[in-house]
């Protein structure tokens, strides 16, 4: 069934148990990002050392797709510099936009290739797209503090 | 008299087509937008093919016929509603929304003194399960006004609550605007109280019947209310065109909101005066084609008979209602009980967010809506960020409610084998 490519065991998983989940008291900077289509919301906190992401923690409700790229993504980026995790953010746009052509690139995305499905399904794109703008809104955020 | 579904699908070319992979079409979406029968794709294209014209416009044979066409469709419309003053207390807009903001930009027009003039110390009226479109252009004019807005709430099993009717529509109340059915929860809200009140107090009543009029039998002159707004392509008519109706002396002393040709008597470089209504509101070349395909979907459903649908959706309602509530884990947003409701119906099954119900059932040929429905304030007071919507209307049966509820169970199945 074609509903299996959308839902990744690994999706699933993140879904039922959530990585990062639950806001850190200190933080640079803070974004509340929602998705107006669907009511799917996410706040997101970030703290940089120098240029690398020393904290990523979130809450949010929403469904499957958006939560579980939320925690995914908290997963891969926490403890890279902030040029690593730009380079990842890219290339999960990317793999967003390539409505199913792309199996996306596992060195750099690890698990989150998992989402290269979603792409087939454009009503569910800006869900998985959710917390990786968000990503990019906190970055220049605490950047610009 | 029964439906025969099995009749009435074959009128809707739509229905002859497959979806994902071959499966059959399980429509229960007609609340955001229901499908068209043939009777009213062959009067929109035929009106192109043969009659197209500025209509108003030219004194040639194709003018002639375009007027005559979108003028029937107007009567068409005004007989429909039971408009007490006839086709010209009927404005065609382009949609429910827009007839909504014509409403209240041309009170925000109205000059210091005049009934609908807003200013501090007035208030303007709403409720808690408002669509956006009937509650957002309120705010707005409010905004500009310095007007109060206030509201009736939502009770738990949503239901207006209406203990503080006197309170709530105060002597200052120049607009109560409110919806009909709930897009939402499928609550039909009681008129009467709230109509006598306004009146009352000098306010008139604006009623979103988006999710009525298509729906069952509406006489305007019965409800009471002042003004009326529908979409036509819920009610099986084009996307394009909706309509305000109004009590033609109100319409008469409602100041214009869009400005330009057709709608002006006179014109210098300076000033302008105004047609008589309803063309005072109807500025530029009109959507005839689709004025003409919703008359042609007015005829349809009036054919069928706006009793006869109304009583088959609301046996559908009750099947419905019983299959999702004999489901383990499945919450129904609005009243569980089939009195006083129409046939859009909103749920939650615990543990599977609506959205990826939505796609599940999606994987089955049922299309639902999922989401806030354009009613953000209703979800919050619900305390629900979202629900899946299953919307009933003519071309449905029994089938598809069993479907749905198959599908429900299908999904719970799989999104616990994880
Ligand atoms: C109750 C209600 N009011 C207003 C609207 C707006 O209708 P339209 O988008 O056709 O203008 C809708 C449509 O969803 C509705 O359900």
């Amino acid at each position: 069934m074609q509903l299996d490519s959308l839902y990744q065991e690994v999706i699933l998983d993140h879904y039922k148990h959530p990585q990062h989940k639950g806001l850190s008291s200190n933080f640079d900077a803070q974004v509340h990002h929602v998705n107006t289509s669907c009511g799917d919301e996410i706040t997101l906190n970030i703290t940089l050392e120098a240029d690398i992401v020393s904290s990523l923690t979130w809450d949010g409700q929403g469904c499957s797709i958006s939560q579980a790229s939320v925690s995914m993504m908290s997963d891969l980026l926490l403890g890279k510099s902030i040029n690593d995790a730009s380079a990842i953010l890219s290339s999960f746009c990317e793999l967003m936009a390539s409505k199913g052509t792309s199996t996306g690139d596992a060195d750099l995305l690890e698990d989150a290739v998992a989402f290269a499905g979603v792409s087939k399904f454009p009503g569910r794109i800006k869900c998985a797209l959710l917390g990786w703008m968000a990503f990019k809104d906190v970055v220049i955020q605490a950047q610009s503090k | 008299m029964p439906l025969s579904v099995e009749e009435i699908r074959k009128d809707f070319p739509i229905f002859e087509r497959t979806v994902r992979d071959g499966k059959k079409l399980i429509y229960l979406d007609s609340g955001a937008t229901s499908q068209k029968p043939n009777a009213v794709i062959d009067a929109e294209s035929d009106f192109y093919r043969f009659h197209n014209s500025a209509a108003h416009r030219g004194v040639h044979q194709l003018a002639e016929e375009a007027t005559d066409a979108y003028e029937g469709a107007r009567e068409t419309v005004a007989t429909f509603l039971g408009a007490p003053g006839g086709s010209n207390e009927i404005v065609f807009t382009k949609s429910a929304t827009e007839a909504l903001n014509l409403l209240a930009y041309a009170m925000g027009n109205a000059a210091p003194g005049s009934r609908f003039a807003l200013e501090p110390g007035d208030r303007i009226v709403v409720t808690e399960m408002e669509h956006h479109s009937n509650l957002v252009p309120w705010q707005q004019l409010a905004q500009r006004t310095g007007a109060e807005l206030a509201w009736f709430e939502v009770t738990p099993d949503g239901r207006l609550d209406l203990s503080a009717l006197d309170t709530v529509i105060s002597h200052g109340t120049k607009v109560v605007a409110l919806t009909h059915q709930s897009n939402v929860l499928g609550t039909i809200n009681p008129l009467d109280e709230i109509v006598r009140r306004a009146h009352e107090v000098g306010a008139v009543v604006i009623l979103d019947a988006c999710q009525s009029a298509p729906h069952m039998r509406i006489n305007v002159e019965e409800l009471g209310i002042d003004f009326l707004a529908f979409s036509g392509h819920k009610a099986l008519g084009p996307t394009g065109v909706g309509v305000l109706w109004g009590r033609i002396n109100l319409l008469e002393n409602l100041p214009p909101f869009l400005f330009g040709g057709s709608m002006i008597e006179m014109v210098t470089m300076t000033s302008a005066t105004w047609a008589p209504v309803p063309q005072k509101f109807e500025a530029g070349v009109p959507n005839m084609a689709q004025a003409v395909g919703l008359a042609a979907a007015l005829d349809y459903l009036t054919k069928i008979g706006m009793d006869n649908i109304h009583a088959h959706e609301s046996a559908l309602t009750g099947l419905l209602l019983d299959k999702l509530l004999a489901i383990d884990k499945v919450a129904v947003i609005g009243p569980t009980s089939n009195t006083e409701r129409g046939s859009a119906l909103s749920f939650t099954v615990s543990d599977i967010h609506p959205h990826d119900l939505g796609q599940f059932l999606d994987s089955q040929g049922i299309a639902v809506r999922t989401g806030a429905h354009c009613a953000w304030p209703l979800a919050r007071r619900l305390n629900v960020s979202a629900t899946t919507r299953a919307s009933l209307y003519l071309y449905n049966d029994e089938q598809d409610c069993q479907a749905l509820a198959d599908g429900v169970v299908a999904a719970q199945r799989y999104f616990g084998s994880f």
